[in-house]
């Protein structure tokens, strides 16, 4: 089985985040980056899969030059081979465009399986595998948090609200996108970071694959939850203040049921 | 528990390539996740924690810079990084993989002839048997030269007479690497095997430093062991203290590690800590004060780990440079959990905080592998020349 995973690079979980001048991006100095925490599942199921079922696991990022350090760690975790989309402008992408220069790296792979995170845990569109698969033409399903191949097709377990589990049948091939805790992520072994040293990481730059853009969304500014304070005086017979306060408390605090 | 961020104040990060950084993530993940959990419990029951043995191994920190006999053949800034790591969980950890990789593995890959590298080198990666070092008597620590232990030749075999002292896993272990003096009064290794006739090892006990280590006294009363368990390459004293110098090498960084533990706990204290007019204590100048010897005394020693690290990388590294590691980094580090455990007043004498069983660890660590004042002289013979032991 051929597998593809996509692995994002997003900022250090507890990394201490500060905006760029441009009000698009964070400033990226002083901060350290990870592998994406769903991605970083999707890579070890795919890890599994390969294990059991022999194959090729092959790992794909969009990112800076910096991404190169995700896509050596999935290397050095067990991948086989990886391919770096370049863009040092990454964070302008919208997820259809970021899904597009995906698409187009990964259809000449013809993958039996493509897995991806749930979303990632930086800009969160939560819509970059679902486009992939559209783009791809396979079919898809979300929040995966089991996988069973059997002769020739999936039997998966999707999580739904409120504890509720599903279990679905889909063909091969497919993209599934990953929860975080379907497994357990293994470290990298010092073997494994030596063995990564002689493997590929083919660079395309993004321009080569998806010249221009044509957004179909864009950015505006990004910014940490702004504190306001506002007070608001409510005026007339005592009557009316009581059923107005009532229905602030309802329907704009939302402290009181509004049944 | 929050995983550890780092201490990083002048992006030392961008001297490390990306495989140097990918090397420290295996370990810090390990050290969160597995060590900090348990390491507490450890050091109040005095234990060493064994469980962890199969993937310590597993993960390739046993003899991590040696190659081939399934070691991972990591750089030597690579393995520093994994040392320091390990230390920022405990010395005792740090210590058990530095004398397995440093003072038995390195030795045998070193000084051994091949039979002994194939017996020994995979199952001590692979942690199935685990070794110790015997150098240390009760009679001579920092003059090891004067050792009284003997092995006298008798056919094909050897005969070992005498004590060994302060032996890191001396009663856990399957091999032994005695050193001993042979008829001709050379210093030679031998390899001494678990329940050999005349090996006797018991441990030390009422210690408080290094209390989730094994640490024993060995005693050797006509044991008799085969002649091929000499090391064919190890000749004179030496050769014992090459060991050292790997060993040491790996302290240099380890110190590192545990002083940037206790530098993240002070300064994650000071600043939630409130004392007068409900300031948090890192608010004043005299705290301030402390921290920022911390991180300086810190930075310093990365640069002092990574420059020798990288010297040794190109075999330049010579055995008084790492004994400037090892008594820079192991000072800096006790004076950081001093001041540290100054900083959390009365907590920081308990174990809820890491410091004081880093800071009574690092006595120990201060201690062996070469006082800090024997390493001041070794500095200070080769800068001028003339040597000051007597
Ligand atoms: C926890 C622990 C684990 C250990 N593990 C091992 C092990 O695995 N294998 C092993 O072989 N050993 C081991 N050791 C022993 C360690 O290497 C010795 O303790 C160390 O070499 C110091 O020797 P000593 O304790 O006999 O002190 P001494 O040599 O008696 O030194 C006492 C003091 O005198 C000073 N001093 C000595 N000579 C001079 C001089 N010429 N000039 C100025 N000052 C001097 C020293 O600096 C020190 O301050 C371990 C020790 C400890 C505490
Ligand atoms: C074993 C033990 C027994 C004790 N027994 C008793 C007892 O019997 N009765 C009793 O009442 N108490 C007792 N104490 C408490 C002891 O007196 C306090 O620990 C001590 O007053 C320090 O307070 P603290 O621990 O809250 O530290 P903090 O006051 O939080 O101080 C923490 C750090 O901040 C520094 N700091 C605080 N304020 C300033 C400032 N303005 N400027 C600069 N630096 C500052 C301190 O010097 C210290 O380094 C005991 C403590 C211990 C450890």
């Amino acid at each position: 089985m051929k597998i593809a995973v996509c692995v994002k690079q997003v900022p250090a979980k507890d990394a201490p985040l500060h905006i760029a001048p441009d009000g698009t991006w964070i400033r990226e100095t002083d901060i350290s980056f990870e592998m994406n925490e769903p991605d970083s599942y999707a890579l070890e199921e795919a890890l599994r899969l390969k294990e059991k079922h022999g194959g090729e696991v092959v790992a794909i990022s969009l990112g800076p030059e910096r991404a190169k350090q995700t896509l050596k760690e999935a290397l050095a975790k067990g991948a086989d081979r990886a391919i770096h989309i370049a863009d040092e402008e990454f964070y302008r992408l919208d997820p259809l465009a970021a899904a597009q220069a995906l698409a187009r790296a990964l259809e000449p792979e013809r993958c039996d399986l493509v897995l991806t995170g749930l979303q990632s845990d930086d800009h969160g569109f939560g819509q970059t595998g679902v486009l992939l698969a559209e783009l791809l033409g396979l079919p898809h399903a979300t929040i995966i948090m089991s996988i069973e191949v059997q002769d020739g097709s999936l039997r998966l377990k999707r999580e739904l609200e409120a504890g509720w589990f599903q279990w679905i049948e889909l063909p091969l091939p497919a993209l599934l996108t990953i929860q975080s805790g379907i497994n357990k992520v293994r470290y990298a072994t010092l073997k494994g970071i030596m063995a990564a040293k002689k493997k590929e990481i083919r660079t395309i730059p993004r321009t080569e694959l998806l010249p221009s853009l044509a957004p179909t969304q864009k950015l505006e500014r990004i910014y940490v939850p702004e504190k306001t304070k506002k007070t608001e005086f409510l005026q007339g017979p005592p009557k009316e203040v009581a059923a107005k306060l009532l229905e602030k408390l309802k329907h704009e605090a939302r402290v009181l049921g509004s049944s | 528990m929050p995983a550890f961020p780092g201490v990083d104040f002048i992006d030392f990060d961008s001297l490390l390539t990306d495989e140097e950084k990918l090397v420290r993530q295996t370990a810090r993940q390990f050290v969160d996740e597995q060590v900090l959990p348990i390491i507490e419990a450890c050091n109040r029951e005095g234990r060493f924690p064994t469980e962890l043995i199969p993937q310590i191994a597993e993960l390739g920190f046993l003899g991590a810079n040696l190659t081939g006999y399934g070691c991972a053949g990591m750089s030597n800034v690579e393995y520093g990084l994994v040392m320091q790591e390990l230390e920022r969980g405990d010395s005792g950890l740090r210590s058990f993989v530095s004398v397995q990789s440093a003072l038995v593995m390195y030795p045998i890959y070193t000084y051994g002839s091949e039979a002994q590298k194939e017996k020994w080198l995979p199952r001590l990666q692979s942690g199935k048997a685990i070794g110790c070092f015997g150098l240390t008597e009760p009679q001579f620590g920092s003059n090891p030269g004067g050792m009284l232990t003997r092995a006298r030749r008798k056919g094909d075999r050897y005969i070992l007479n005498g004590e060994k002292m302060w032996i890191t896993n001396g009663s856990v272990a399957d091999v032994c690497l005695i050193w001993a003096k042979t008829e001709d009064d050379v210093v030679r290794g031998f390899l001494v095997e678990r329940g050999t006739p005349g090996l006797k090892a018991w441990d030390v006990h009422g210690k408080w430093s290094l209390r989730a280590s094994v640490t024993s006294g060995l005693a050797m009363t006509d044991c008799e062991i085969p002649a091929e368990n000499l090391l064919p390459g190890a000749e004179g004293l030496k050769a014992a203290l090459s060991c050292l110098t790997q060993a040491r090498y790996g302290i240099g960084w380890g110190a590192i590690g545990a002083a940037m533990a206790c530098y993240d706990t002070a300064l994650r204290y000071a600043r939630t800590r409130k004392q007068f007019a409900n300031r948090p204590i890192a608010s004043h100048q005299l705290v301030q004060d402390k921290l920022v010897w911390m991180i300086t005394e810190i930075t310093k020693a990365q640069l002092l780990a990574l420059h020798v690290g990288r010297l040794k990388d190109r075999g330049r590294a010579h055995h008084t440079h790492i004994s400037m590691l090892k008594m820079n980094n192991v000072w800096m580090a006790l004076e950081t959990a001093r001041k540290a455990r100054d900083i959390l007043g009365a907590n920081g004498i308990v174990d809820d905080y890491c410091i004081m069983r880093h800071m009574n660890n690092l006595e120990s660590v201060y201690t062996y592998e070469g006082t800090h004042d024997i390493h001041k002289l070794v500095i200070g013979e080769r800068i001028t020349g003339i040597a000051a032991y007597v």
